[in-house]
Parts: structure tokens; C-alpha cells; sequence
């Protein structure tokens, strides 16, 4: 087998940024819920909202400090592996990705200092500031980095000279044509990603009988919040979906493993979808329901995979046929239990339903799962280029790449990967274990007065372990 | 978008500069510490050691990712031929870097793999170092272009030249270490950051020597910046005062001076990016393409300049704040113990 460096590029930078998306997509959500119970705190005065904000802000100093250093990676890898894509976008992306460094860099040098380590040394309206300044951070972060990947997605604003990308209306290029769309989805994606992880800690407490007060008031008020961001991500996907249309036809029939243009197209709930016969095997569908889901009308036209010359369609379609659908799949499992939630509430048996709970803690890690086939789903879908339709992924590749080269350097990534991140895992985990109750018996010898150091110390009670 | 009319290579030049010059600096204070590390006599040294640059580190080194990103939005055509060219010393930098950031905090709470984490920190600051120091001797010797784009192979950014200049960084990083320690030490410990110190400086020096002679020899166009009438008259005080700094570094390093040695260290390592820079100015992808052939498109410049201008100051009034907060001798009570 010889090796491609253009395939294992895009197997490396699938690998690193993968892994690293897991924590913004943890991060933001939590940046915001520790705003929220800061401000609870500071407006009710109820101590509580204090204990359990303390609680997570030690999670998120571990997962932030993950995805530094995890984020470090991301750019060199568009210099290493991308420069051709580098040379002829950069004077497009290069300042939408420079913004973001610079609002992550700001947010790390300010605020997250004095949300970390600053309790006891500003008073109470100023760490609550604090908390809100990080979760503005970490969403313009965000604002940024969906930008920049919209723009490759629906590229707008430019003129192409020589060959290379030029900015000619930079509102154009920030705000692209499926940017609103993909910020909204995306928001709401890490919000539930989030709230899914803090339910799913909270019923284990709740079934454990520990920590039951912080438990309850942590899963009552998730709960409130899914039952809002859940149903709102099915309209918001709906739009994404009719934006996708819309300016990625090929995308969406990838999607939909839909290879003949044709009215009342049928939903295909499974399928094995077959590039060298172009069709599907096994395909089990409904009729016309693809058609009102795609296009809002029984009778609508979609576009087949037909329609573009072999080398135009995106490449594995399995990817984002079956991305699309473990996402869908998982979405509807979350909507299955906020309603049952709100069922379980109304009976006032919320938080005595061990079979539910144990359904929560299961379901914890589902919002990562379904984040990371959306991720799938979108990039793969953009294949076969990196800039939509203009540049191709195979000359965006750095040329002076062998297949060798990329293969040392992504068995590299895999070794050092495989031991931080369960390594991370498993001090989250420690940190879950121990509980919110911690915090208030704890004197905190360590942390007082240690701004910029996101990684956090654990005020554990292991003290002969220290030293 | 009207195109502004004033050429703002040189801010970006300017910029970038002084961007890149603070990231040597402060990330080579804290990776020189990280070498030392691995010659500190027992764990409570290996602690105070640590904790001298536990609170800092973490935003020393994202001037390197704000550098990367600058380097690629101001003067896209020098990232896309130099970070390939650099292809595997830049992978080994990350590599050890990631082992190397996540040992502060694992270290300390996995205490059964203590020794593991011990010997991350010390050779994933040596490691990142020397691909640094690579990845400066590659810069020098300059790259095989076709067109817009590198075109040479991946292994050939090491030659001879750049494995030296590894080395010289590896000691360089360790001076200003050693300066640090100082600064944040004392008694035995500041005695043994002064020992280290003084080897360390031997070793900085050899390396300049090197390469100064060696860069002349092997570019034409260097010798001919330095050595032409009249500029000859006009950059001979560069190793003029570089030889003076040395020798008051020398001589700081071996009486009681508590900041000397740090202040040394750091003119040492401007007057050699000074050096540099003269070499190839106005060069960004030497022998190849000046600054102004490499720069984005005026708009691009223009629309990142403004948010530059305005969030930069705020980031180094932030950045020093931190620093004031942790001045003075650093503890046993704070941080990792």
C-alpha cells in the first residue's frame, strides 16, 4: 500500500482537531452555565449556586488548559499539511483566525485569571463580571472560528487574483451566506452538549444520594434549559439544512444518499450507499418524507449526486450519510428525555426515578457524540474542497509532503493523543467523584492569588500526595 | 473596501518583530527553567523550581500561537513556504510542548507516575528548545522555493548548521533560565541556578561565535552587509557590545547580583536577534522573498491591524500585571507543592 500524503493529511488533521473540538465544545456551554450561577449567586445570595459554580469552575480550569495546549496544534497544522490552501486563502482567513488567538489570548490573560484564582481576592460583582467576560470570550471564540469555516463553506466577499483568495467587503467574508445558521446550530449544539454532561453528573449524585441539595438544583434547572435548547435545535437544524440546500446541494444530497434528481423524494432511514453502482443497498425509506423535510413541499425537487461529475461529489459518502443520521438519532433521544423529564416533573418524581437517572448519567457523553458527527457530517460534505466549489482539498495540500512524512508525524499525534486525553478524562473524573462539597471545607492553601494558570490545582483531600 | 493608501509592511514588520522577540523571551525564560529542571538535586528544589514559572507559563506560550497566526495573515506567502519547509521540527516542538504543559498539573496530581511527568517537563522543554533553535538554522540557510511554494523535502532543514543552533538555543534558553532562578531564588538554590549559569553562558557564547563566523562564510550576501564600506563602521558596535554584555554577563554571574544576570541574558539574546535581523533584513523567506513580496493584501493588513492596535497594549498591561503579582522570591507555600 503506498502511503498518500494528501489522504493521511486529512486523517491527521481529522485526528487533532477532532480530539481538540471536544473541549471547546465542552467549554463554552460551561464558561456560560458558570456565568449563569455566578450571577444567581451574586442576585439571590443563595450560597448554593456558589458551591456548585466552584465546582465546575475546577472541570473547566482542567478542560480549558486541555484545549490550550491541544489548540497550539491548529494552526501549524494549516502551515505543515495546508500551505497551498494557506498561500491562496490566507489574506481571507488569516485575520478571521488571528482574531480569534487574539480573543482567546485576551480572555486568557484577563478574566480567566480572576474566575479561577480570584474568589478571595475581588469582591463578589467582579468575579461575577469575570465569569461573564470568559463566556463572552469563549463565544466570540467561537463567532470567529465558525466564521472562518463558513467562509470555506459558502465562500462571499472575495475576488480571486493570481489564483489566490483577496478580501474585497470583509462583512461579506465574516458574515458568509450559511454563517448565521452555523453559529446558531453550533451554539446550541455545545449548549446541550453541556447541559447533558452537568445533567448526567447531577443523576449520579442524586442516585449515589450524595451532594443531593447541589444535585437537585443542578439537574432542575439543566432540565429547564434543554427542554428550551432542544426543540429550538430542530428548527435550527431545519434552516441549516434549507441554507445547505441552498449552497451546497451536493452536500445535501451526500446527506441524503440521493443519487437521481427527482420530485417526491423518499427519506431513506437506512441505506448502504454504494459510490462505484451509484445507489443504495438495503435502503429501508419513506415515501415523499424527504421532500417535505428538505424542502418544506411533498412534491419537491432535490438534486441527485448525479448531477456533479464523479470527482465533484463528497468522498467517503458514508460519512456524511451515517454522520447525519447518528446526529438526528441522537437529537431525538435528547427530545425523548426532556419530555420525559417534563412527564416525570409534572408528577413531581423527578428526582426520585432511578431508571431515568440512570438513562441521564448514561446519556452524558451523547452531546459529544452527536457534536462530532455534525462536525463529520458538515466537513466531509464540503469534500472535495477545502474553499466550496473553488479550491480543491488535493491543491491545498502542502507539495513538498511524501506519504512517509505524514505518516511518522500522524503516528506522533496518535501516541502523544492517546495518553493526554484519558489522562485528562481521568483527572475530570477524580474531580467528579470528589464532589461540590469540597469547596466549602476546603481552606484553599494553593489556589489563592494564581492568575493565568488555567490548569488547575485540585483542592483534594490526598494531601500526602503532594509532595 | 477602499484600499489604504499608507504601506503598512513596516507595522506588521514591526509587530511581528517585537511579537516573535517576547516569545523567545518569555517562553525561553520558562522552557530554559524546564532544562534546568532535570539537574535540580531533590524534589523540593524540582518544586520551587517549578512553581518559579507555574502561574506564567501558559500565556508565555500563546504568544506562539498568536505569532504563527500573525505570520500567517500578515505575510501569508512566508508562512505557507516556511512551516512546511520546518515540517518535523515544528511536529517535535508540539509534541514536547503538549508533554511538556500538561506535566505542570499532572505531575502534581498523578503522584503515582511522578517520576514520568518529571522527565516530560525536563526533556519536553529541552526537545521543544532544541526544534526551536532548528527551525532558526533552517530560517537562515534559507529554502529550496519553486514559485509560491517550498519545494525541497521535509528532512532537509537538518544540516549541520541547524543542529548547532539547536544546541546553541538549548543553551541560550538555559541562560535565561538560570536568570530567572536567580531572580526568583536564593541561598543554595540561587548558588546551583548560578553555577548553571555560568555553563550556560560558555555555552551561548561558543554558539554565537559559530555562528557569526559560519553565517558569513556560507551566505555571500550576509558577508557583504556586514563587511561593506560604509556598513562595516555602522553595525561593528553589534559585536562590539554584544562581547561587553558578555563579559559583565560573566562577571553578574559570579558576584551577588540578583537581576544582573537576567538583564544580561536578555540584552545577550536581543543583540543576537539584532544580528539576525541585520543579516536578513529585509528578507522574511531569506534569499527568497522580502517582506514586502510575502505581505497580504493591504485590506487584510488594514483589518486585522485595528483589532491588533487595540487588544495588543491591553494584552501586555494584563500580561505584566501577572508578573507583578508573582514578583519576588517564589515561595514554598504557592502553587505546585
Amino acid at each position: 500500500m503506498s502511503l498518500d500524503p494528501l489522504v493521511l493529511s486529512r486523517i491527521q488533521f481529522a485526528w487533532v482537531i477532532g480530539w481538540h473540538f471536544l473541549l471547546p465544545a465542552f467549554t463554552v456551554g460551561l464558561a456560560s452555565f458558570i456565568a449563569v450561577l455566578e450571577g444567581l449567586n451574586l442576585f439571590t445570595g443563595r450560597e448554593i449556586y456558589l458551591r456548585i459554580s466552584s465546582f465546575w469552575i475546577k472541570i473547566f480550569a482542567v478542560s480549558f488548559g486541555m484545549g490550550v495546549v491541544s489548540g497550539i496544534v491548529m494552526p501549524f497544522q494549516i502551515g505543515t499539511n495546508w500551505s497551498r490552501y494557506s498561500d491562496a486563502a490566507a489574506d481571507v482567513v488569516g485575520p478571521l483566525l488571528a482574531y480569534e488567538g487574539l480573543v482567546a489570548f485576551f480572555l486568557e490573560a484577563a478574566f480567566l485569571g480572576v474566575l479561577l484564582f480570584g474568589r478571595k481576592l475581588v469582591p463578589p460583582w467582579a468575579h461575577f463580571v469575570a465569569a461573564l467576560m470568559v463566556a463572552f470570550g469563549t463565544l466570540f471564540s467561537t463567532f470567529w472560528i465558525l466564521s472562518t469555516n463558513s467562509w470555506m463553506q459558502t465562500p462571499a466577499g472575495y475576488a480571486i487574483v493570481d489564483g489566490r483568495f483577496v478580501p474585497k467587503d470583509w462583512l461579506q467574508i465574516i458574515f458568509s451566506p450559511s454563517f448565521p445558521y452555523r453559529l446558531a446550530h453550533v451554539v446550541d449544539a455545545v449548549y446541550i452538549t453541556t447541559g447533558f454532561v452537568v445533567v448526567g453528573v447531577a443523576a449520579s449524585y442524586l442516585r449515589q444520594r450524595r451532594f443531593v441539595e447541589e444535585a437537585r438544583t443542578m439537574l432542575s434547572m439543566t432540565l429547564w434549559l434543554l427542554t428550551v435548547l432542544v426543540p429550538l435545535q430542530f428548527l435550527l437544524g431545519d434552516a441549516h439544512g434549507l441554507n445547505t440546500l441552498e449552497h451546497q446541494p451536493a452536500k445535501l444530497a451526500a446527506i441524503e444518499a440521493i443519487w437521481n434528481t427527482h420530485s417526491d423524494v423518499e427519506l431513506n432511514l437506512f441505506a448502504i450507499p454504494d459510490e462505484k453502482a451509484e445507489t443504495d443497498r438495503y435502503a429501508i425509506a419513506i415515501p415523499e418524507l424527504g421532500s417535505l423535510i428538505l424542502t418544506h413541499d411533498l412534491h419537491g425537487t432535490v438534486h441527485g449526486l448525479k448531477d456533479w461529475p464523479a470527482n465533484e461529489r463528497p468522498s467517503p459518502i458514508i460519512v456524511p450519510f451515517f454522520g447525519f443520521r447518528i446526529m438526528v438519532g441522537i437529537a431525538v433521544i435528547m427530545l425523548a428525555m426532556v419530555v420525559t423529564s417534563l412527564w416525570l416533573r409534572w408528577r413531581g418524581e423527578l428526582f426520585h426515578t432511578d431508571w431515568f437517572l440512570w438513562c441521564c448519567t448514561l446519556a452524558s457523553p451523547l452531546g459529544f457524540v452527536a457534536v462530532l458527527a455534525g462536525w463529520a457530517t458538515t466537513e466531509v460534505g464540503r469534500q472535495p474542497w477545502t474553499v466550496y466549489g473553488l479550491l480543491r482539498t488535493a491543491d491545498s495540500v502542502s507539495p513538498s509532503l511524501t506519504g512517509f512524512d505524514v505518516a511518522v508525524s500522524l503516528a506522533g499525534y496518535c501516541v502523544v493523543y492517546l495518553v493526554m486525553f484519558p489522562a485528562g478524562l481521568a483527572l475530570m473524573i477524580r474531580i467528579i467523584r470528589l464532589g461540590p462539597a469540597e469547596e466549602s471545607t476546603e481552606p484553599e492553601p494553593i489556589e489563592s492569588g494564581r492568575p493565568a494558570q488555567p490548569v488547575q490545582a485540585l483542592p483534594s483531600t490526598e494531601t500526602g500526595q503532594r509532595r | 473596501m477602499t484600499q489604504p493608501v499608507i504601506d503598512l509592511v513596516p507595522a506588521w514588520t514591526l509587530v511581528l518583530g517585537v511579537g516573535v522577540f517576547l516569545y523567545v523571551l518569555l517562553d525561553g525564560f520558562d522552557l530554559g527553567v524546564g532544562i534546568l529542571y532535570g539537574f535540580a538535586a531533590d524534589r523540593d528544589s524540582r518544586n520551587l523550581v517549578m512553581n518559579s514559572i507555574a502561574p506564567i507559563w501558559d500565556g508565555n506560550e500563546t504568544w506562539l500561537v498568536l505569532g504563527g497566526l500573525a505570520l500567517m495573515a500578515a505575510f501569508p506567502l512566508a508562512f505557507a513556504i516556511i512551516i512546511p519547509a520546518v515540517y518535523f521540527p515544528i511536529l517535535v516542538m508540539l509534541l514536547a510542548l503538549i508533554f511538556r504543559g500538561v506535566a505542570f498539573e499532572f505531575r502534581y496530581r498523578d503522584a503515582e507516575h511522578r517520576t514520568f511527568w518529571d522527565h516530560a517537563f525536563n526533556y519536553g522543554s529541552i526537545i521543544g528548545a532544541f526544534a526551536q533553535g532548528v527551525v532558526l538554522g533552517a530560517f537562515i540557510q534559507g529554502f529550496q522555493t519553486e514559485g509560491r511554494h517550498f519545494a525541497g523535502g521535509s528532512f532537509d532543514c537538518f544540516t549541520p548548521f541547524s543542529l548547532l543552533t539547536g544546541v546553541a538555543l538549548v543553551f541560550g534558553y538555559s541562560l535565561l533560565g538560570a536568570g530567572w532562578l536567580i531572580l526568583k531564588t536564593q541561598g543554595t538554590l540561587q548558588d546551583w541556578a548560578r553555577a548553571l549559569g555560568r555553563r550556560a553562558l560558555i555555552g551561548v557564547l561558543v554558539g554565537i561565535a559559530l555562528v557569526s563566523l559560519w553565517t558569513p562564510f556560507a551566505k555571500p550576501q550576509i558577508a557583504e552587509r556586514w563587511f561593506s564600506w560604509p556598513d562595516i563602521v555602522i553595525f561593528a558596535p553589534v559585536p562590539i557590545v554584544t562581547v561587553l554584555i558578555a563579559y559583565w554577563e560573566w562577571r553578574s554571574l559570579n558576584n551577588r547580583s540578583e537581576a544582573a544576570p537576567f538583564i544580561g541574558a536578555v540584552l545577550l539574546f536581543v543583540m543576537s536577534y539584532l544580528g539576525i535581523a541585520i543579516s536578513l533584513f529585509p528578507l522574511i523567506v531569506p534569499y527568497k522573498f522580502t517582506l514586502w513580496d510575502a505581505a497580504s493584501s493591504p485590506s487584510t493588513q488594514a483589518f486585522f491591524l485595528v483589532g491588533t492596535v487595540f487588544l495588543l497594549p491591553i494584552i501586555l498591561m494584563y500580561t505584566g500585571w501577572s508578573y507583578w503579582v508573582f514578583r519576588g522570591k517564589v515561595r514554598g507555600d504557592l502553587g505546585y507543592h
